[in-house]
């Protein structure tokens, strides 16, 4: 059976560095131009275009993004 | 994840790579069984913020001074896991004696030192590992050999320690080396784990702040132009696994 995996985005710990966007392959992150509570212009991701790969996740400072399995 | 606490923002500037190393400590300590007997020794400098966002046993050693307390700890406590985690102005510089000897005598540690080339906390000065021609504030016209010295590659040097039983050197440019430096971190855990001596792990990281640059441009200048001059290679490797 296939897992069903979905992009876990913790908005409130984002800093807005844009590493995720960057290193993207899909290009599916983008920052989304309201502020968290740190003040930071938080990132945001196209769950159509996103494979789900976790790369984002492997290189988030902050450990803002990961990718979990049910 | 128990061992990192997630509610608790990083205090470390944006594209800092000190998150990163935090995230792949926590993430091994979880997935070894580790969290109930790990220490957690840090140095000064902004390694010293890691064990806040970790729910593990943790002391705070004098500048330059973990390695003694992680020595000190593990000659009273041996079935624990201690680690240290210290900067490049930390290990390098105030607490080079320290490491030499620990790594001579094989007493069983993890030290990682986290190499981002200069002093961060402080505003960016020159540190040990700062390249020939970086600008820092206490070189504004580029680091010069002459003047200030070359940088101290410290994972070559400690090839020559007998004690040693890991020694390598990683990187968290890309997420591909993101993944490589998490195996070389795993092999370090588990030479301490196995009581084969002294293991050493140097991360490069970037200091976006204290090198005055974009964060994405700040992890290229580390996957090109500082990978050249201190590539990522694995030097010693006495556990016998894939790494």
């Amino acid at each position: 059976m296939k897992k069903n995996k979905t992009l876990v985005i913790n908005s409130a710990r984002c800093k807005a560095c844009g590493l995720c966007i960057h290193f993207c392959p899909k290009k599916a992150l983008s920052l989304c131009g309201e502020f968290n509570d740190m003040g930071y212009n938080f990132v945001q991701s196209d769950q159509e275009l996103c494979v789900k790969c976790n790369t984002c996740g492997t290189i988030c400072p902050d450990v803002v993004l990961k990718v979990v399995e049910d | 994840m128990k061992t990192f606490r997630e509610e608790k923002n990083f205090s470390w500037c944006p594209g800092c790579g000190h998150g990163i190393v935090a995230r792949l400590c926590a993430e091994l300590i979880e997935e070894n069984n580790l969290r109930d007997r790990t220490c957690c020794v840090v140095g000064i400098g902004c390694g010293g913020f890691h064990h806040h966002y970790m729910e593990i046993d943790a002391l705070e050693a004098a500048h330059g001074r973990s390695i003694p307390v992680a020595t000190g700890y593990k000659l009273g406590l041996p079935d624990n896991f201690v680690y240290t985690l210290q900067g490049d102005g930390d290990c390098a510089s105030i607490g080079l004696a320290e490491l030499m000897h620990a790594a001579n005598r094989g007493t069983p540690i993890t030290v990682i030192m986290v190499n981002n080339g200069v002093f961060g906390m402080t505003g960016g000065q020159m540190s040990p590992e700062t390249l020939i021609s970086q600008k820092t504030p206490t070189c504004p016209f580029g680091r010069d050999a002459k003047l200030h010295g070359n940088p101290l590659k410290v994972s070559e040097m400690m090839q020559e320690m007998d004690g040693v039983a890991y020694l390598a050197r990683l990187s968290v440019a890309t997420p591909t080396l993101v993944r490589k430096a998490k195996k070389g971190l795993a092999q370090a855990f588990k030479a301490q784990e196995e009581k084969l001596g002294f293991s050493f792990v140097e991360i490069l990281s970037p200091c976006p702040t204290g090198w005055n640059m974009k964060v994405v441009d700040s992890y290229q200048r580390l996957a090109k132009e500082v990978a050249e001059i201190l590539p990522v290679k694995e030097f010693i490797n006495k556990v016998g696994g894939e790494s």
